[in-house]
């Protein structure tokens, strides 16, 4: 990571409202930070506090809100060819298989078949499935169909890798090795990397500096810079400086993640109110 | 391991056979102990027998080979028709608000017995049955291609903006292909359709192929001669499933 190079992404002053007049909900409150080449950033916050709308923002695929999204010195109002998403969501194609899912962004471009194979088959090696190239995702496990839709990312070789969660789904065991596998790709790539997430060890695992959200409307409320030595593996996870870092963003989140708990049972009580 | 697999495969289709075989041989032996009504259910045996005097003595093959014919091409013009206009009432929601509920109604309607109108509309031959059988299968298609292009998961849309996909890449590319099982459920229907409308068609104006033929043998009292060719039927009906399936999974396999 080379901190002290110049951004090449930067949030300014973002604010996303939904719905209009008094019914009007923001839903991201003049967020500000930046992504320095290299770098992994982890934007973490307790569930519906926008991350997933900021997630959406960036990746161009909610155009309308205000301050500014920039890759380079380009303001973002679209999907940008710098920026490579993975959503939260398992996005295979189930009717492709593995090569042809991951080929997919090469097809568009209308690469020829030969050479979108070959760059497609690197990637697949990469996220650690070879010999699976001509399996299709029915058969694969939850792991590796998301390892497919990041290697379908990389193929494109995004300047920004931009991921929504993509382990929400899997175990913690399966998550902290594909944390591995992340980090590991991310130092042989010097990936430029913005990581959404909830989980708080994952965050900590992988990144250079965690943007700490709050609860409705999400605001930014701190910045935490992670000095865990790289190369980093799942084992940092074992260390009491990892602990100590766990539990500083806890004391951040805590009061954050105990509103958004109040929240949802008030919503539920007032749906669920005795009639009569 | 092989043979084991093998074996594995081939399990389904015999216990389907093995089934048939013992529900022939449970009727053969009702009908023989006098429990079921010969006159109405022939004998199992008797139809076998049939079959084999239909192929010599009733031309089964080439009457086959017409109401196959009028299936694949009404079945056909269903897909040529069908399908665009399901996208046309995906793509555009007043559409799809003003017709959906008349193209169920159009699936659910008896048109069969609107014959006489088709007779005169256009004359006595495989025009007519061909046009009433497209009429009676096109529903199932049309909406059945609506529905499967509007389940396409949120998140493979979202992947095809975030590489900004044109239109029409995101249609064949993303939209068709998720829709794809959807559609081949509504053409599978669409032929069932189309084939029961066809033999009906052709059973009620004594007119054409194996619809034409039951009806003849019905009246004969020929009951063995009448089942056999019920039979041929199914066999057409099963034809027009495998062949659809081998379609479908040649285009999307291990989906």
């Amino acid at each position: 990571m080379s901190a002290s190079a110049e951004p090449y992404l930067v949030i300014d002053n973002v604010l996303k409202r939904f719905g209009s007049g008094p019914e009007a909900t923001v839903a991201v409150d003049h967020m500000s930070f930046d992504v320095k080449p290299g770098e992994f950033v982890s934007v973490i916050g307790p569930s519906g506090c926008g991350k997933s709308t900021l997630f959406n923002i960036i990746g161009g695929l909610l155009g309308d809100y205000e301050g500014e999204v920039r890759v380079g010195a380009e303001r973002i109002s679209g999907p940008h060819p710098s920026i490579g998403m993975v959503f939260q969501e398992e996005s295979t194609f189930p009717w492709r298989s593995v090569i042809d899912n991951v080929a997919f962004p090469l097809e568009l471009r209308g690469v020829p078949k030969a050479e979108r194979h070959d760059r497609a088959h690197h990637f697949i090696d990469m996220v650690g499935l070879s010999g699976f190239a001509k399996h299709y995702p029915s058969q694969l496990s939850g792991g590796m169909k998301q390892r497919v839709s990041i290697a379908r990312t990389l193929v494109s070789e995004p300047q920004i890798l931009l991921m929504d969660e993509p382990f929400a789904a899997l175990d913690e065991q399966t998550r902290l090795l594909l944390g591995d596998k992340i980090l590991q790709i991310q130092q042989q790539l010097n990936q430029t990397t913005l990581l959404i997430t909830h989980n708080l060890t994952e965050a900590v695992q992988l990144s250079d500096r965690i943007v700490v959200m709050t609860y409705r409307p999400g605001r930014l409320k701190r910045i935490v810079n992670i000095d865990l030595p790289r190369p980093r593996t799942s084992e940092v996870v074992g260390s009491d400086a990892f602990g100590h870092y766990v539990a500083e963003i806890w004391s951040d989140l805590r009061e954050e993640a105990s509103s958004g708990m109040m929240d949802a049972e008030t919503t539920a009580a007032r749906r669920n109110r005795p009639r009569g | 391991m092989a043979e084991r697999t093998r074996l594995r495969d081939l399990a389904p289709i015999t216990v389907g056979i093995a089934s048939l075989a013992a529900i022939a041989v449970v009727a053969e032996l009702l009908l023989l102990a006098g429990v079921l009504n010969r006159y109405i259910l022939p004998l199992p045996s008797d139809v076998l027998v049939a079959l084999v005097r239909l192929v010599r003595e009733e031309d089964i093959l080439s009457r086959m080979g017409l109401t196959a014919f009028e299936v694949l091409t009404s079945g056909f013009l269903v897909i040529l028709a069908g399908v665009p206009l399901g996208v046309l009432l995906y793509r555009f929601r007043l559409m799809r608000a003003a017709l959906e509920d008349w193209l169920g109604a159009l699936a659910a309607a008896p048109i069969v017995l609107a014959f006489p109108l088709f007779l005169v509309l256009f004359g006595r031959g495989p025009k007519t049955i061909i046009i009433i059988s497209f009429v009676y299968g096109l529903a199932p298609v049309v909406l059945k291609t609506q529905e499967g292009l509007t389940a396409t998961r949120r998140v493979h849309v979202n992947v095809g903006r975030s590489l900004n996909m044109t239109p029409a890449q995101m249609f064949w590319k993303i939209l068709f292909p998720s829709a794809l099982p959807t559609i081949f459920t509504g053409i599978r229907l669409s032929w069932t359709f189309c084939l029961v409308t066809v033999v009906a068609v052709e059973f009620l104006v004594n007119l054409g192929g194996l619809g034409h033929l039951i009806n003849e043998l019905a009246e004969r009292y020929d009951m063995p001669g009448a089942y056999a060719a019920i039979t041929f039927v199914i066999l057409l009906s099963m034809g027009f499933f495998i062949v659809l399936e081998r379609i479908q999974s040649w285009l999307q396999p291990e989906r």
